[in-house]
């Protein structure tokens, strides 16, 4: 989880971030914020999807043992 | 920095002494008036009173007025009022029964202050990566982070001693960090957290004598998700929390909804014969933490919460380890 944790970090820093949008005068920084605000909920749905993949990996490890 | 040595001394000395002492007449009261709930990990019929959250609270809020004649910060004024709405939520919570979703939704509301009193910076940082400037969803993540850390807190609150073992394990982490990135003023603000959960857990620890109920659960998780977005270590603050985190996860990743534990049926954890608690076959009953320590075998009580104390310690370890990689740039 810390792992994802500084992996996330990493995409946030150097994809999300520099995204800029123009073109929409007053409106170009809300637009900006509503696509990161998009692509950081997908992020995040990955991050469960993934942590559930892991736990019910673990889950399974210890019936097993 | 050595300004800030008498303020850090008093603060903590009054957090500890003010909850130490003020948890006992609370105990009387609370047990006069039959404030009192099954303990659930018992296989005998033990009582314990709650809420404790009233002493939590006033350890706090003694501590950081004191930190505030001092220091005059807005930040410890945003910190003093989103902590004492989150005591007031829960506390609503232990006299009546809420729906699920009424703490999340409170608890935002109860984030307010901290956009009021801008005491925030937008500016998230990550170790390694360096910072992202997100000033329009960060309002939107300062609106979460108490829901999250308040309801996160709450639901560890599993075991005797658990919820403010571990909040002594995690606000001392995140104090420590606090320091590592040379934020000393908030690291100084965030100290009292520890030492009203230290001087909490005296009375909390197996065999409990109260418990802290929603509202001094709340109170602690709230205060911390503040003291986190404050003095912009959120990313520090979510590591040296993990296991509380995953406990979430596990819980919400299972029952798929946000809903009360009280609501629940089936139960994570069973008796064994010999007084243990059991990891339960019962598929209708929750993933929690608890029952993945469990699924290695039956353990004590006591085995169980120095097992989830150890994970807490093994989160602020890797907490500090990130503090210092914010130093650090790829």
């Amino acid at each position: 989880m810390w792992v994802l944790i500084i992996i996330g970090g990493g995409i946030l820093v150097t994809i999300l971030g520099p995204i800029t949008v123009t073109g929409f005068g007053d409106l170009d920084w809300f637009i900006a914020s509503v696509i990161k605000g998009v692509i950081a909920i997908i992020l995040v749905v990955v991050w469960i999807l993934i942590l559930s993949k892991l736990k019910n990996f673990i889950f399974k490890k210890e019936i097993n043992s | 920095m050595t300004e800030l040595l008498i303020p850090a001394i008093v603060s903590c000395v009054v957090a500890f002494f003010v909850v130490y002492f003020m948890t006992p007449p609370l105990i009387k009261v609370l047990t006069q008036r039959n404030f009192a709930v099954k303990d659930m990990n018992k296989i005998e019929d033990v009582m314990v009173v709650r809420p404790g959250g009233p002493s939590i609270i006033a350890g706090i809020i003694a501590s950081e007025i004191i930190l505030y004649a001092f220091l005059q910060l807005n930040e410890i004024l945003a910190i003093i009022i989103t902590t004492s709405a989150a005591f007031v939520i829960g506390y609503v919570d232990d006299r009546k029964v809420m729906k699920g979703w009424f703490k999340p939704a409170a608890l935002a509301v109860a984030a307010i202050p901290i956009i009021v009193f801008g005491a925030y910076d937008s500016d998230l940082a990550f170790p390694l990566f360096g910072v992202v400037q997100i000033p329009a969803l960060y309002l939107a993540l300062v609106l979460f982070m108490i829901p999250i850390t308040g309801n996160t807190i709450n639901s560890i609150d599993v075991l005797n001693g658990v919820a403010s073992g571990f909040m002594v394990i995690a606000s001392f982490t995140l104090s420590i960090c606090l320091f590592i990135v040379q934020n000393y003023e908030i690291a100084i603000v965030s100290l009292p957290l520890g030492f009203v959960s230290l001087a909490f857990y005296k009375y909390h620890k197996i065999p409990s004598k109260i418990f802290p109920g929603d509202s001094g659960a709340l109170t602690l998780g709230a205060m911390y998700g503040a003291i986190a977005i404050v003095g912009g270590v959120e990313i520090i603050a979510a590591v040296a929390l993990l296991p509380a985190v995953i406990n979430s996860f596990l819980f919400l990743s299972s029952v798929k909804r946000i809903v009360e534990h009280r609501e629940i049926k089936g139960k994570p954890v069973i008796f064994t014969d010999d007084n243990k608690l059991e990891a339960t076959n019962d598929k209708s009953a929750p993933v929690t933490l608890v029952r993945l320590i469990l699924a290695g075998g039956p353990l004590s009580e006591k085995q169980v919460a120095f097992a989830i104390f150890k994970l807490g310690i093994f989160s602020g370890i890797l907490a500090i380890i990130t503090a210092f990689m914010m130093d650090v740039s790829l």
